[in-house]
């Protein structure tokens, strides 16, 4: 089956500055792939770059075909995009927000039809955001505007999901349903790439990780494989405490690696 | 939905509003002219004097004053959605005032007399070159406090070039002249400057109500819009243009027309539910009816003073103003 994303060779700068060298990596359908690595490790630029939003060199292909010759509106339709800045200029209500997601699926004019309602009202339900759709959304805490916002690309319904930090922000229990409908959206046969710094979330909840660090990926494969004592020693610089349980590892990072490694 | 039936609302209040005041701005002059004789000379044949003045002096001024009113509420709506940024506005970002300086240029130069769509044509330059240099002062993300700041630097040296052109110019009337090119004014057009102006303003028209759509998605951030399949692009392309073309036009034959792109779009933006779509047709509106009520206005107040329209403008628009920054800085606090 084709890759959902087939990334190869991915070359980016940013200001002069080279952030991305040569990175891999594929995504296929029915995959919950957890995107984990250090601070300014480039996931955030790998995001932005599978979407063709910053010039890049290398192959990007999302469902085959080359992001750079996509139109704009092509693109909207194979993946959709939750930056991390959660950005919403105007004081409109939260379901005028989340009625966004549908706009690349309408044409010209036309006023959203009733199954552009269904999908927007099965979002607003999935990220719990439905109570207060009549809020302004600016006027929302935090967490509650980062749900809305994810609320927002949900509802672009696209076989591809590319979520930059989804989960900061939230309290533990929308973090855990957060995870529950990304592994839903991969066991429906979509594909969900997400940025993740809580480890914990990332071992227990994702198909596969793929770490980065420095611009290139360090490892990947299940999340018992990529996360071992001397890769979190070695990228991130903590020690963990590593359990089961439920069936799926627990980790939990318990402090900063000492100086016994220099 | 209530929130569409509201809208719609809103447009026919406004739509009956612009009416009224372009009826209005028919009827009201120093020739006192019953308002039902001056409508029916309007559309008699013959050239009696209520004709000739009709259709000579008033017509084109509420035409005027209607293309120009609604260019100014269109375009605020579209800089301000376009550069997610509630203080955007063509006048105080320093369009008006280099389309102005664009104008004098086209007319002190003689290039204007030789050539008639000089006039328009270097105003929409003078328009366009100011946007290209608000985005490279400001950058792509359009930082407000940088864009407010390039606007001032951009509106003085505008201003300032203006005012020597015509220092320069052998013009016995150049401060009078200076003022009406800062403050812009309605008085003594006649329906040449209406067909000018009028394609460059429909075609700018066109190119910014086409932006509705995607000035939604923009609400997101620019990234965001990109990834919701709008051409970035075509945004800026016909946001610039657009802008350029319509207040380019206006500018060149009324002068620039301060904070009415500034206040309109700000008071309507809660009725129309903050959309950015939404707000444009309102916007284009409420537009025409301030400056239409403004023209009013000043033959009301001072018939014999010719007092200027962005004299007016400015009263109500510069406190609030004022207001806005304040709430900004509170905001951003």
């Amino acid at each position: 089956m084709r890759p959902l994303l087939s990334i190869s060779g991915l070359r980016v700068r940013l200001g002069g500055k080279a952030v991305l060298h040569g990175l891999d990596l594929s995504v296929e359908a029915g995959e919950f792939v957890g995107l984990i690595g250090p601070n300014g490790a480039g996931k955030s630029t790998l995001l932005r770059s599978a979407l063709g939003l910053l010039p890049y060199s290398g192959t990007v292909l999302l469902d085959g075909a080359d992001v750079a010759a996509l139109p704009a509106r092509g693109r909207a339709e194979k993946a959709a995009y939750l930056a991390q800045e959660r950005e919403i200029a105007w004081a409109v209500p939260v379901e005028t927000v989340v009625a966004l997601g549908r706009a690349p699926h309408r044409r010209g004019f036309a006023a959203p039809g009733p199954r552009d309602d269904a999908i927007v009202e099965e979002a607003m339900r999935r990220m719990d955001v439905a109570a207060f759709r009549d809020r302004i959304a600016t006027d929302l805490s935090g967490g509650e505007k980062a749900r809305v916002l994810t609320a927002r690309a949900l509802a672009q319904d696209t076989p591809l999901l590319l979520a930059d930090e989804p989960t900061a922000g939230l309290d533990p229990a929308h973090q855990i349903a957060l995870m529950r409908v990304f592994r839903e959206l991969a066991a429906s046969g979509r594909g969900v790439v997400a940025s993740l710094h809580d480890l914990g979330l990332a071992a227990r909840w994702c198909s596969r990780l793929v770490l980065v660090a420095k611009g290139c990926v360090v490892a990947e494969g299940r999340p018992e494989e990529v996360l071992t004592p001397e890769r979190l020693r070695d990228v991130y610089g903590v020690t963990a405490f590593f359990a089961d349980a439920a069936g799926a590892p627990v980790i939990l990072p318990l402090d900063i690696a000492g100086g016994q490694t220099d | 939905m209530s929130g569409t039936a509201r809208y719609r609302l809103l447009i026919a209040a406004l739509a009956l509003a612009v009416l009224v005041l372009f009826l209005l701005s028919l009827t009201v002059g120093p020739a006192a002219i019953a308002f039902s004789d001056s409508i029916a000379a309007l559309f008699q044949g013959e050239a009696s004097e209520i004709g000739l003045i009709m259709r000579e002096i008033r017509l084109p001024r509420a035409l005027l004053g209607l293309m120009v009113g609604a260019t100014l509420g269109l375009s605020g709506a579209v800089l301000q959605g376009y550069l997610r940024n509630p203080l955007a506005e063509p006048g105080l970002l320093g369009i008006s005032a280099m389309a102005s300086l664009g104008a004098v240029l086209a007319i002190y130069t003689g290039l204007a007399a030789a050539f008639m769509l000089a006039l328009p044509v270097l105003a929409l330059a003078g328009a366009v070159l100011a946007v290209v240099i608000l985005q490279a002062l400001a950058g792509a993300r359009g930082n407000p406090l940088l864009m407010i700041l390039a606007g001032i630097a951009v509106s003085s040296f505008a201003g300032a070039m203006t005012s020597l052109a015509l220092n320069l110019s052998p013009n016995p009337f150049a401060a009078l002249e200076i003022m009406f090119w800062m403050l812009g004014s309605l008085t003594d057009r006649s329906m040449t400057h209406v067909w000018l102006a009028a394609p460059f303003i429909l075609v700018g028209w066109a190119m910014l109500a086409a932006l509705g759509r995607a000035l939604d998605a923009l609400t997101l951030g620019p990234e965001t819009a990109a990834s919701m399949g709008v051409d970035m692009r075509r945004v800026q392309f016909l946001a610039v243009f657009g802008t350029a073309a319509s207040v380019g036009a206006a500018t060149a034959v009324t002068g620039a027309i301060g904070f009415v792109g500034l206040v309109v779009p700000h008071v309507l933006r809660p009725l129309v539910g903050g959309r950015p779509s939404r707000l444009l047709l309102a916007s284009a509106l409420g537009g025409a009816c301030v400056v239409l009520t403004a023209d009013v206005l000043v033959r009301l107040i001072a018939p014999s003073r010719d007092l200027k329209l962005g004299v007016l403008t400015a009263i109500v628009g510069a406190p609030f103003f004022l207001w806005l920054v304040y709430r900004t800085r509170r905001s951003l606090a």
